[in-house]
């Protein structure tokens, strides 16, 4: 399981987290949700180590993550796909997924985890050979789950999955995520789409200027006014979800 | 008449200012630092080459696979020992640093060859050194047609090494988002030190080459730095047979000028060229990105 305790990251002089202390069991999808620039993709990066923690412990079943290089966290299991996807834009889907499995202990059994990959995503397949960049949107979020996939990781931190796509699409993807969770994966996942990440997560966190101001049950948060008034607007009020 | 002989030996040396270029376009592509000691390395590589044939008569050619990985070596402990400081600071910082570690190892390598080797002009002169293909009134020198095809061939063997290999992809994968090469568990470090020493051993290579082809002494470092530079921004970045034929085009372009504006000019038409590219089309010729 991942544990976050009393984490302290900055930019500079510039605070971003302030003790943030979180844990995802073994199998669970935590949902954290928060406003735009509460510090959701910081807490991520920082277990992603592409950011150095100022202070505070990240351990991953049962041993300390930070002070690793990225690459050997993504060797130790936990894959971020990241805000933006962040895709090979000049190289193929093929070769974008075949990077994926770059960590020694994906490198074996590549061929399969590729045939898995195209059957979560069809669509990947029908592209194969296409630049990254001239795909659309979606398929563009798909080849960057498919991609941390491809890593075989145990642990998927994912930013803003749904970010810029219609509910059709953010939809399917939703539907993958919880098949892989469904096959015993654990998910950590920011999203702006409140009520989708709320319904997906069994428990979920709220970050607020970078502190933790909120824990508990997804469907209970749901229920609560201030979730509500602050996430899902004014219209949400009285409604049910 | 004497400017299809000129065009000829044009496009000849152009494989050779395509080679440098490569190595150049390849650690700027990849590290973003300029590495204006390239020209020296390419110098190195060439008395490399010398230094086996006077020693030991090993052939200028053969010499090859030993100067290429020896320069190889050489990135290696260059990146180790100096850049590797570089590339970890941010963009301004980067390139004023490593300008000015690229200007203090031009000064060390050409220091260092005027005392191993002297401020002579050498030449490698094997006994087939005059051998030329005629064809018709043309005379296409043997050595210098080699060498082009071995540009050529080294050149298409990195393009599939980039293209295939596990390592080379993730070289691309680096030099396109260094993030999220690292997000798939690439070590960056690596990659970076890996695709410098490539970059080292291409100059080495190029270097042996124009030892045979032409003439090296410790000073040519700087005009071949500036020849590379030229095609890298002619050719734009990321693509090697780009930087190829960018070398080309700029040594037939140089060849033309001789004919029309006699030989004083040829150092001048170069330089032309890269401010016309900068003007109209600063992502180069066939580069994609700006």
């Amino acid at each position: 399981m991942l544990e976050v305790e009393n984490l302290e990251v900055s930019y500079g002089a510039l605070a971003a987290l302030h003790g943030v202390s979180l844990a995802v069991r073994p199998g669970e999808i935590v949902a954290l949700v928060g406003p735009n620039g509460a510090g959701k993709s910081t807490l991520l990066k920082t277990i992603a180590a592409l950011l150095i923690p100022r202070a505070g412990v990240i351990r991953w079943e049962g041993k300390p993550l930070s002070g690793e290089s990225p690459q050997r966290i993504v060797e130790r299991g936990v894959a971020l796909v990241p805000e933006g996807r962040r895709l090979f834009a000049a190289m193929t889907v093929r070769e974008n997924l075949e990077l994926g499995a770059f960590p020694q202990r994906a490198q074996k059994g590549r061929r399969g985890q590729l045939e898995r990959v195209y059957s979560l995503f069809p669509r990947l397949f029908e592209r194969e050979g296409q630049l990254a960049g001239s795909l659309s949107g979606g398929e563009q979020q798909m080849l960057a789950l498919g991609r941390a996939l491809m890593g075989l990781p145990r642990l998927l931190l994912l930013d803003e999955p749904s970010l810029g796509l219609a509910p059709k699409v953010v939809e399917s993807i939703f539907a993958i995520l919880a098949e892989l969770h469904r096959e015993g994966m654990s998910l950590l996942i920011v999203e702006q789409n409140v009520q989708a990440a709320l319904n997906l997560g069994r428990r979920a966190y709220i970050l607020e200027g970078g502190k933790i101001v909120g824990e508990g049950e997804g469907h209970r948060l749901l229920q609560d006014d201030h979730v509500r008034a602050a996430y899902l607007g004014p219209l949400a009020r009285g409604t049910s979800a | 008449m004497i400017l299809t002989q000129q065009l000829i030996l044009g496009v000849l040396v152009g494989g050779l200012y395509g080679l440098a270029a490569a190595g150049l376009s390849l650690t700027f592509g990849v590290l973003r630092v300029l590495n204006v000691a390239h020209g020296e390395l390419l110098m190195l590589g060439g008395y490399g080459t010398f230094w086996l044939f006077t020693l030991w008569q090993i052939d200028p050619f053969l010499s090859l696979l030993g100067v290429g990985p020896a320069l190889f070596v050489l990135g290696l402990v260059l990146y180790w020992a100096l850049f590797q400081f570089v590339v970890k600071a941010h963009e301004e910082v980067r390139i004023k640093n490593s300008l000015l570690i690229g200007f203090g190892l031009t000064l060390v390598f050409h220091t260092l060859a005027i005392r191993l080797w002297t401020a002579d002009e050498r030449a490698v002169t094997t006994a087939y050194a005059g051998a030329v293909i005629k064809i018709g009134t043309f005379a296409i020198p043997l050595v210098r047609l080699s060498s082009l095809v071995l540009a050529f061939t080294i050149l298409t063997a990195l393009h599939l090494f980039l293209a295939k290999a596990r390592w080379g992809r993730a070289i691309r994968a680096t030099a396109e988002d260094w993030e999220a090469a690292a997000l798939m568990g690439i070590p960056v470090g690596r990659t970076y030190l890996l695709a410098f020493a490539l970059g080292t051993a291409l100059a080495g290579i190029a270097g042996g080459l124009v030892s045979v082809s032409y003439s090296i002494s410790p000073s040519i470092g700087l005009e071949w730095t500036l020849k590379a530079l030229i095609v890298v921004v002619l050719a734009g970045l990321g693509s090697l047979f780009g930087a190829f034929a960018g070398g080309i085009l700029l040594g037939v372009a140089e060849a033309t000028s001789v004919v029309f504006l006699g030989g004083t000019y040829r150092e001048v038409v170069g330089l032309v060229l890269f401010l016309i590219i900068l003007l109209v089309r600063p992502q180069g010729l066939f580069g994609g990105r700006g």
